[in-house]
């Protein structure tokens, strides 16, 4: 499969993972198909059929009946969407993780934050705590974190909010797809998808609800998604999505996650450190700080030499700012020295050989 | 050869950046992120002020890669603080050559250096001659535009590293002539005035803020303490100034000028400037943190300084002093010199060094 990436060599999933061929397809064929899901006649009919059997596929994701499953413009809609619709609209008070993304945290500005260790896990005996004080509050969790990959111990969380009798909402942007989420965990919460995390086209995501209900929309507009999100859908990136999940669920992350290793070992030969390197992190995900040197002086060393990595959140101008979740898990200057490695599911050996090889040849020169 | 070019925004380093794209050399853009461009009492705004967007579309029209780099503590500390500091002891600070000499000639020229560039570029008005003792500063081609006296601080070594293509355009004309022919949006944009973080108009306003202990009136005095008048606060003062001064002018009978600022007391000292610029004696001059551009000559050298950014030269014999850290500028003729003002020293059109000017009894 040809890269969608010109001739660079292309680590940053996590911003945004390449167009997956079957994504790509079902795309196209819905921009074939035409039509407005909500027009009665025969074109409409059939786009609605189109957006209908891609409900049912992303809902399966967390084993809900289709009506759960709202399609949003993407992943930052859903989680607001949620935040809006579970927590503020009705009063009730919403608690989120130390790290959450930014969509999460700017969504809700008053939030109580559940802090983290140093590996960067949510401290759940504060959790408890915190839920004594509002026990009926909405609790948003990553399921895992963008930048280091850590992976929530969601199956503890959610326990701990059945008990209190809280909501849980599940950001599950980064880890659906390459993470078995269990049942369990997801059982009750809301979820945020987004589908270019996925392999999809940008523009769709999902929020998936515990239940049917009626919930206060952030956009009324024509009382698309049975209310709950006005607007015609788009239904090619919803396709594009779909087709992405699914897809995504045969991917031998196993062997991108030795790739992953290979370079952590490598990066430690030149005495990086690795963020938390003791912690279940998603297959893909690797978050390096090399002592001394500053994010932005990395990112464009490799950016000249074709490699595209990451590093805390960069803001529309392309400033990189030290990454508020590492600070979170206690770095301080450090969190001003991190890259975040994030292998596609295209990747290839000899690409991550390449990185690996550029990483340790910047570190020796630059490494003070 | 791979450069990187320091890129504002504006049309002059758009266009170093794209004559060097054209000449075929590896281009890379950097704009330093200095200060809240949206100002500071609206969080939440993007950071990427219109200069940004604006060397990004350069970048992206040109076809080679621009970073923005975050320089906000650094320039916070390293300038804006050091210039209220500055005003704060009756001084004029100059922020600009702080910045140039700090944010500008060291941290980003030490990033370019990691990234492996033989040269950084500026869009500064300055000509960098190689001569056959090493590299010289000269004033540009177009005197209008020159920059030499807020760049003195340029190390040798930075200026050897250094390269300022416009120091040979023949008008700023030219710069947007080329800007058109570039196909660049900022051709026709407006130059940038006065002191870039300053961005509600008021620079008096913005130390007063940051220096409360300083703001408010206070006494205008003469030499013998005698109280002449009010004045609205000793950051709007500069010495040789005699505006803003009331009726003392008319009051006193002669025109007065400021001839010290006493920050600490409030106090604005003023004389006759009949007297102080005529009928004065020789008037010596001590400079602090000096570079030196060329060896510094122990026994001292006569040319020309200029104490001000718009200023003629006068002449005077400069001598090193406390090694070569600080230095004595002899005048024959008298002179008001602000505290905190840079002197620069030239021969002809080559620039020999220059040094802050320090307050008299320091």
């Amino acid at each position: 499969m040809a890269k969608s990436f010109s001739s660079a060599i292309y680590l940053d999933a996590n911003a945004t993972e390449p167009l997956r061929p079957e994504a790509r397809e079902a795309t196209m064929a819905a921009l074939e198909q035409g039509g407005n899901p909500s027009s009665v006649h025969a074109v409409g009919r059939a786009a609605r059929a189109l957006l209908e059997d891609a409900r049912k596929c992303v809902a399966r994701f967390a084993d809900r009946s289709a009506e759960c499953c709202v399609f949003t413009s993407g992943g930052t809609e859903a989680d607001t969407l949620a935040i809006h619709a579970l927590g503020h609209s009705i009063g009730r008070q919403v608690l989120i993780g130390a790290t959450e993304h930014d969509a999460v945290r700017k969504a809700a500005p008053e939030a109580g934050i559940v802090p983290v260790d140093e590996q960067g896990i949510v401290k759940l005996d504060v959790l408890r705590t915190m839920l004594d004080q509002v026990p009926s509050a909405l609790v948003c969790i990553m399921a895992a974190n963008n930048e280091t990959g850590v992976c929530a111990p969601l199956e503890d969380v959610a326990a701990i909010c059945r008990e209190k009798g809280a909501l849980l909402h599940i950001d599950a942007v980064q880890s659906a797809g390459r993470l078995c989420l269990s049942q369990e965990a997801m059982a009750g919460a809301s979820i945020a998808l987004s589908g270019h995390k996925l392999g999809g086209p940008k523009g769709a995501g999902a929020l998936l609800l515990p239940d049917d209900a009626p919930l206060s929309p952030l956009l009324p507009g024509g009382g698309q998604e049975r209310g709950r999100r006005g607007g015609t859908p788009a239904l090619p990136a919803i396709m594009g999505m779909a087709a992405a999940l699914e897809a995504s669920q045969t991917q031998d992350w196993d062997k991108i996650a030795q790739w992953r290793d290979d370079v952590q070992q490598r990066a430690q030969d030149v005495e990086a450190e690795i963020v938390a390197a003791n912690v279940t992190r998603l297959p893909n995900t690797l978050n390096l700080i090399l002592p001394g040197v500053s994010s932005q002086t990395q990112l464009m060393m490799l950016d000249l030499e074709g490699f595209c990595v990451s590093s805390g959140s960069a803001c529309s101008s392309g400033k990189v700012s030290a990454s508020h979740v590492l600070q979170a898990m206690g770095f301080r200057e450090q969190a001003g020295q991190a890259l975040r490695i994030s292998l596609p599911w295209n990747v290839t050996e000899e690409e991550v050989v390449a990185f690996a090889e550029a990483y340790q040849r910047m570190a020796k020169r630059l490494k003070k | 050869m791979r450069i990187l070019v320091a890129m504002s925004g504006g049309v002059d380093s758009s266009v170093v950046a794209a004559l060097l794209k054209r000449q075929g050399h590896e281009v890379i853009g950097a704009t330093l992120q200095l200060y809240e461009q949206n100002g500071p009492a609206r969080p939440g705004a993007c950071c990427a002020g219109r200069d940004i967007m604006d060397a990004r579309s350069v970048a992206d029209r040109m076809g080679f890669p621009h970073y923005v780099i975050d320089a906000e503590s650094r320039f916070r500390d390293s300038v804006i603080e050091s210039f209220a500091d500055s005003y704060a002891r009756g001084e004029t600070p100059v922020p600009c050559v702080a910045c140039n000499q700090g944010v500008k000639f060291t941290d980003l020229l030490g990033l370019a250096r990691e990234l492996g560039c033989e040269a950084m570029a500026t869009g500064h008005y300055v000509r960098r001659v190689e001569g056959s003792q090493g590299v010289e500063m000269h004033r540009p081609v177009d005197q209008e535009r020159d920059q030499t006296w807020f760049l003195f601080a340029t190390t040798r070594e930075q200026l050897d590293y250094l390269r300022f293509p416009l120091g040979e355009m023949p008008t700023k004309e030219h710069v947007r002539v080329l800007a058109e022919e570039f196909g660049l949006d900022v051709a026709a944009k407006r130059d940038s005035q006065d002191i870039c973080f300053v961005t509600n108009g008021s620079y008096a306003k913005l130390v007063e803020a940051m220096r409360p202990e300083i703001e408010g009136p206070g006494d205008i005095v003469d030499e013998q303490g005698v109280v002449l008048g009010r004045h609205e606060g000793v950051a709007r003062y500069t010495v040789g100034q005699s505006r803003r001064l009331g009726d003392i002018h008319t009051a006193t009978g002669e025109r007065q000028v400021v001839v010290r600022i006493d920050a600490a007391q409030r106090k604005i000292v003023v004389g006759p400037r009949h007297k102080l610029t005529s009928e004065g004696k020789p008037c010596k001059i001590v400079l602090r943190d000096m570079n030196w551009l060329i060896d510094a000559p122990p026994e001292g050298v006569v040319c020309g300084v200029q104490l001000r950014a718009r200023e003629s030269l006068r002449i005077a014999r400069v001598i090193p002093r406390e090694g070569t850290r600080h230095a004595e500028v002899h005048l024959d003729a008298p002179a008001l010199a602000a505290p905190g003002q840079a002197c620069v020293l030239y021969d002809g059109t080559r620039v020999l060094g220059g040094g802050f000017i320090l307050a008299e009894g320091r």
